[in-house]
């Protein structure tokens, strides 16, 4: 242990010491501001430095590989979600809904099913009331019902599809996408959601068919589903190709 | 302090911040600068604390002047990837500090005991000129050691709250003994403004303590104030004060056991004796 008593050195040898230290601490001070400036300037993949991306797939690999896959969002009594459930994007949502929608699944390429609402709708109901989190930092306990995608992958037969990597969704108008590995969406608390508060979506929260996905952040909560398919590489995430975290777990 | 004969004059030094806290101490001042201003930059995203009496806002964190001034606003996404990248850094090198202070037995300097803190009150009258009186101190004042503990248990806050916030799902326990999502947000973001109290206290702290006191953060080496009897005593001439000499050596060696590898010297010495040069 260094005991904080007094010794004598030449002031030669002080000179020296204090010479050396300082031009380390220049040096390594210097070099730090480079690497900053290195850092901030590397090449971009979607939207961010590529050094970063590999840090955020690092974090990915920590959070999602080595805790529990099956962990719970908090869920709370029904009476404590909000009556006025907050709107925060429009996107894909701005075209002209047509009446004759059908979600689309796709199996494999050029073999697509369709599901009405009402094919939906007669699968067991789930609801969930949790605090759902948007990436801005706004959480909000709200309550929604819908299908377990688990169970809908049961019911329609995706056993093979499910074995696969990833699920893509994209709205009708294909302007807003998102893609979600596949241990979050077959995650016991994801839904395929229709109601919120018990009554239908409005248009403004993703009528007629909306994810809720409360193991990520709002922006993977994609709103009017269109297509869903089964990929094994990452699918297209339109706030990824905006530089934020693909993964986007809680 | 004046060199009439320089490179021959003896001078006292202590020993004050061994190689590693000094790494540990400037490798930590950018990593929470990054942390900060990432955080800055998600907080921007949904900025709702403020500081109320009744209905009137006494301060919003923060102005849009503040925000403007360091070009904050819409880099949510950037602030997000730095954070979450930097953040491993920031928390092993805290990390290593702290098993170094248990290792090392440093902690000893730095934990406050129970008379710190009637000391601490003392030295902040002294500070700002209340009082003449001086607590003694070894390496650290009362104040200072009650301030570089709790920073160090804020660090822990910080990760702590800023893991439950980051993953309060996979956390969920944590985020709970927290008070829930919202109230670790803002626990997290308090630690952060008492982060900067912090930094501006111990930049202002270190400006009035003086060059000597700075460099010894860089150097190590804390100077200690010759008085005249001390000039007196203090062996210069080889030959003639070899006993005298050859008795600071003793005591030396006697430090140098767990010393660290001074800066200076890892580089350049390759002998077994340190100080062999003395005189």
């Amino acid at each position: 242990m260094d005991n904080q008593q007094e010794i004598s050195v030449s002031s030669k040898k002080f000179r020296k010491k204090s010479i050396i230290a300082f031009l380390v601490f220049i040096v390594v001070f210097v070099a730090a501001v480079f690497a900053w400036k290195w850092l901030r300037h590397q090449p971009e993949v979607a939207g961010a430095q590529k050094p970063l991306r590999k840090g955020l797939a690092l974090d990915e690999k920590v959070f999602s590989k080595t805790l529990n896959k099956n962990h719970l969002a908090k869920t709370y009594p029904v009476s404590a979600a909000a009556k006025n459930v907050r709107v925060n994007g429009l996107i894909g949502l701005k075209s002209e809904l047509d009446s004759s929608w059908k979600l689309k699944v796709v199996r494999s390429p050029g073999d697509t099913l369709f599901v009405s609402l009402d094919d939906i709708k007669s699968l067991p109901k789930t609801d969930i009331t949790f605090d759902f989190k948007c990436i801005e930092g706004w959480s909000q306990i709200s309550h929604w019902s819908g299908v377990k995608f688990s169970d809908f992958a049961k019911k329609y037969n995706l056993g093979l599809q499910t074995q696969l990597n990833y699920v893509g969704l994209s709205t009708p108008d294909k302007k807003y996408y998102v893609g979600i590995d596949m241990a979050s969406m077959m995650h016991p608390q994801t839904l395929l959601c229709y109601e919120v508060n018990n009554k239908p979506l409005p248009l403004n929260n993703g009528y007629p068919l909306r994810l809720i996905i409360p193991v990520k952040y709002g922006i993977k909560n994609l709103k009017r589903i269109g297509t869903i398919y089964f990929s094994n590489t990452p699918p297209p995430d339109y706030w990824y190709e905006r530089g934020y975290d693909y993964y986007s777990g809680l | 302090m004046s060199e009439t004969v320089p490179g021959n004059k003896m001078k006292k030094v202590i020993k004050k911040h061994p190689l590693a806290i000094r790494w540990f101490h400037w490798i930590n001042f950018p990593l929470l600068g990054i942390m900060i201003w990432s955080g800055l930059l998600i907080y921007w995203a949904n900025d709702i604390y403020r500081i109320r009496w009744g209905d009137k806002t006494l301060l919003k964190f923060f102005p849009n002047s503040f925000y403007k001034a360091l070009n904050i606003p819409f880099r949510l996404a950037e602030g997000m990837r730095f954070h979450f990248v930097f953040m491993w850094l920031f928390a092993i090198n805290g990390f290593i500090y702290v098993l170094y202070l248990i290792f090392s037995k440093q902690w000893k300097f730095i934990f406050p005991n129970k008379r710190s803190f009637k000391d601490a009150w003392t030295v902040v009258l002294h500070d700002l000129h209340l009082t003449k009186k001086r607590p003694t101190e070894v390496k650290y004042n009362a104040a200072q050691k009650i301030a570089y503990t709790l920073v160090t248990f804020m660090g822990l806050g910080s990760v702590l709250t800023g893991l439950s916030i980051y993953k309060p799902i996979q956390f969920g326990t944590l985020t709970n003994l927290l008070g829930g999502y919202e109230w670790a947000r803002i626990e997290h973001f308090t630690l952060t403004i008492l982060f900067a109290l912090f930094f501006v206290v111990h930049i202002v702290q270190v400006i009035l303590a003086g060059w000597n006191n700075f460099q010894s953060m860089v150097t190590g080496w804390f100077v200690v104030k010759e008085k005249k009897s001390a000039l007196v005593t203090v062996p210069v001439v080889a030959e003639t004060t070899k006993t005298g000499r050859e008795k600071i050596e003793m005591q030396i060696l006697e430090n140098e056991e767990n010393d660290e590898e001074d800066i200076a010297q890892s580089t350049k010495m390759k002998t077994k004796n340190k100080f062999k040069n003395h005189g």
